[in-house]
């Protein structure tokens, strides 16, 4: 190859392999024929690709796309504040809630459904949603013989960790003021500015 | 022994009646197949096993699957069965079928003065062999000739034309 | 006909039967070893329920006829290769005296003619089909059934020309000084091609080639009908199988070591049988190691190399024979 290089400067093309003709084909034939079956009967000794599926559970990352749950901020209280994003970016439209609002003007989903007969597991909710509380988990045994048992309610989603992000607390960094928390004591935060004082 | 030759002889006619009589060209060879197998028995019976093979071998193994297999290509459709139910008609067949008739009665009353050719012994592949390479050998080369003449013009045939200069 | 006789034949077909089912069972068990997986092993004992599971879910399934199809015909078919499979396994010998019909002196024949009428089955049932795979996979099964028809017979010449005799009993007893594997190499492996090619099995399952013409002949066939497609095939495979060892290895012939049990030594019976299983399993591995040959590929390596080499392989045996006999 390098001496075609030097002489034409271009990359020669390799000649098609000739096919032996004739007697020569047999023979050939035969041998090569005989090879792969001996090949091929010494993998009864190899090491089986099997992975005995349920005594034995596959490696999944972290951040396969499996199970969707809803986490908890780290005071335990949902993080899903009921922006409908997931919904909205849902390429099937299987995600469907409601909101709700506490005294103290905390949004929360009065209910939550996700239809998993339809889901397939994206990851678009997971994108959209503001305050990581729709996640995806490595969890994909969710075969059911009754296809309504697929429509996982709130109480179903709903887990009582933090999920894959530990410590984030969305009402700890928003702006917004509820209860124990007035407004400009978010990380990161100023105090809030009285824009009508002139005093600096 | 010879249950065996009356059944399948039986089975034989039979076979063969319907195998005229069937308008579809697919079952009237299938029936004609069972004819053959049924005459492999009869050969059986009269203590001829070698024959018999063959018979299954050749004609209903070989020969009866090329009829089918040229029948299949053909593609007969309804049309054709219809064709053939006007062909069964009795002013078709009247004249050849009391011709016939006559010669069957002539065959069957010559048959009938011989005696009977059950219980013979039997005659293996040996004694087949024997009998046509000594007093049939000209007849067994003749008709390999035959075979060769007709191996040779369905090769001919069938060659692959040589290549013509396609230009115009 | 003694009801010892009647038992004897019942048994032995049985156990042929019965051997196919399980076939399913081994063939699928094996080409997962092949192929470095584990094959069916859940249900039951090494996966061995999985015959029975198999067998429930084909009883249990919708028997179809297509409304375009030629009813009788269609129905009939199928029969035909288990009848026919079945029936060239009477002649075979699996111990001395032992076999279902007997010692019979054109048991070779018989056999080949069976095998000949088995080509009805495929052919029938995909012409009833009406179904253009069907009818392909039909056409290429006949073609390729009548071309290696011929090779499996001429190469069986040899091996009946050296035992004098068209009896499979004194074939096999005709290879007590020696098996025919060796003098008849060429008549073997020519045997095998064509076996493999008159069973339908891969490499050479033309008929069923599932890439190209869905299922071949019984494209249509579903059901038990299908399933005598299916284990007249395994029937086949070991007829094929028993074949092999009858001619060239010896059939039931290998060392009794003088073990009887209730007075009869079943040693022979053990040989052939452990014959037969390594012919089966190298079936099963032609299978997981050689691809498919092209259909003209497969005529044309049968008329221009199967042939000459069968006539080759006759001529020379029938000199040599002679030759010996100082004729």
């Amino acid at each position: 190859m390098s001496r075609h290089l030097k002489e034409h400067g271009t990359p020669a093309v390799p000649p098609p392999p000739v096919s032996p003709g004739g007697l020569r084909l047999i023979v050939e034939g035969f041998f090569t024929q005989l090879l792969s079956l001996w090949r091929v009967f010494l993998h009864l000794f190899a090491r089986r690709a099997t992975i005995e599926y349920p005594e034995q559970k596959p490696y999944l990352p972290p951040r396969y796309r499996g199970r969707i749950v809803l986490t908890r901020d780290p005071d335990g209280q949902e993080r899903c504040v009921a922006c409908n994003l997931c919904a909205v970016a849902c390429p099937v439209g299987c995600i469907a809630l409601q909101k709700a609002e506490t005294p103290d003007g905390r949004w929360y989903p009065e209910w939550f459904r996700i239809n998993f007969s339809r889901c397939i597991y994206c990851g678009m909710c997971e994108e959209a949603c503001p305050t990581y509380a729709i996640q995806l988990t490595p969890d994909y045994e969710m075969a059911e013989y009754d296809r309504r048992n697929m429509v996982y309610e709130k109480e179903h989603l709903l887990i009582a960790g933090q999920g894959k992000y530990p410590g984030y607390s969305f009402y700890r960094v928003a702006g917004l003021a509820i209860a124990g928390k007035p407004k400009g004591a978010a990380q990161h935060e100023e105090p809030p500015v009285d824009p009508r004082s002139l005093l600096p | 022994m010879s249950t065996l030759f009356y059944v399948a002889s039986a089975v034989a006619l039979a076979a063969t009646l319907l195998a005229i009589t069937r308008a579809h060209p697919v079952h009237a060879l299938l029936y004609l197949i069972v004819s053959l197998l049924a005459v492999a028995a009869t050969m059986l019976a009269l203590g001829a096993p070698f024959a018999a093979m063959l018979e299954v071998m050749v004609y209903a193994g070989a020969i009866m699957v090329l009829f089918v297999f040229v029948v299949m290509l053909l593609n007969l459709g309804p049309g054709v069965a219809e064709h053939e139910r006007q062909w069964l008609r009795p002013g078709y067949w009247i004249g050849p079928g009391v011709l016939c008739a006559v010669l069957l009665a002539q065959l069957l009353m010559s048959v009938l003065a011989q005696p009977a050719l059950t219980g013979t012994h039997e005659v293996d592949a040996k004694a087949v062999g024997i009998a046509l390479f000594g007093p049939y050998l000209l007849a067994v080369e003749l008709g390999s000739m035959l075979l060769l003449a007709g191996l040779i013009s369905a090769y001919h045939i069938g060659r692959r034309e040589p290549a013509r200069s396609t230009a115009p | 006909m003694s009801s010892e006789r009647m038992a004897l034949i019942g048994t032995i077909l049985l156990a042929v039967v019965a051997t196919a089912a399980l076939l399913i069972w081994v063939e699928r068990r094996m080409l997962g070893l092949w192929q470095d997986r584990w094959g069916p092993n859940r249900v039951g004992f090494l996966g061995l329920g999985q015959v029975v599971a198999d067998m429930i879910k084909i009883f249990m399934k919708d028997d179809w006829i297509p409304p375009f199809a030629d009813r009788p015909v269609f129905v009939i078919a199928p029969a035909i290769v288990m009848v026919t499979v079945l029936l060239a396994f009477a002649v075979v010998p699996i111990a001395p005296g032992v076999s279902v019909a007997g010692d019979w002196n054109v048991g070779v024949l018989f056999v080949l003619g069976m095998t000949s009428l088995a080509v009805y089955s495929v052919m029938l049932g995909g012409w009833a089909s009406n179904n253009k795979y069907a009818l392909l996979g039909a056409m290429r099964s006949t073609a390729q059934s009548i071309s290696y028809e011929v090779f499996m017979g001429l190469a069986l010449l040899g091996v009946v020309i050296q035992a004098g005799s068209f009896s499979l009993e004194d074939i096999v007893l005709a290879q007590q000084d020696g098996w025919f594997i060796g003098p008849q190499f060429l008549g073997f492996v020519l045997f095998l091609i064509a076996g493999l090619a008159e069973t339908h099995r891969l490499p050479l399952d033309l008929p069923e080639a599932e890439h190209e013409l869905t299922a071949g002949f019984h494209t249509e066939y579903s059901g038990m009908k299908f399933g005598m497609f299916f284990v007249g095939e395994y029937v086949a495979v070991i007829l094929v199988s028993g074949l092999l060892t009858t001619l060239y290895f010896g059939g039931w012939l290998g060392p009794t070591w003088g073990l009887t049990l209730a007075g009869w030594s079943f040693m022979p019976l053990v040989w052939f049988v452990l014959k037969t299983g390594a012919f089966i399993l190298f079936f099963i591995l032609l299978r997981a190691a050689i691809p498919r040959p092209r259909y003209d590929q497969l005529m044309r390596f049968g008329w221009l190399v199967l042939l000459p080499l069968a006539l080759l392989n006759t001529a020379v045996t029938g000199a040599f024979v002679l030759l010996r006999s100082g004729a």
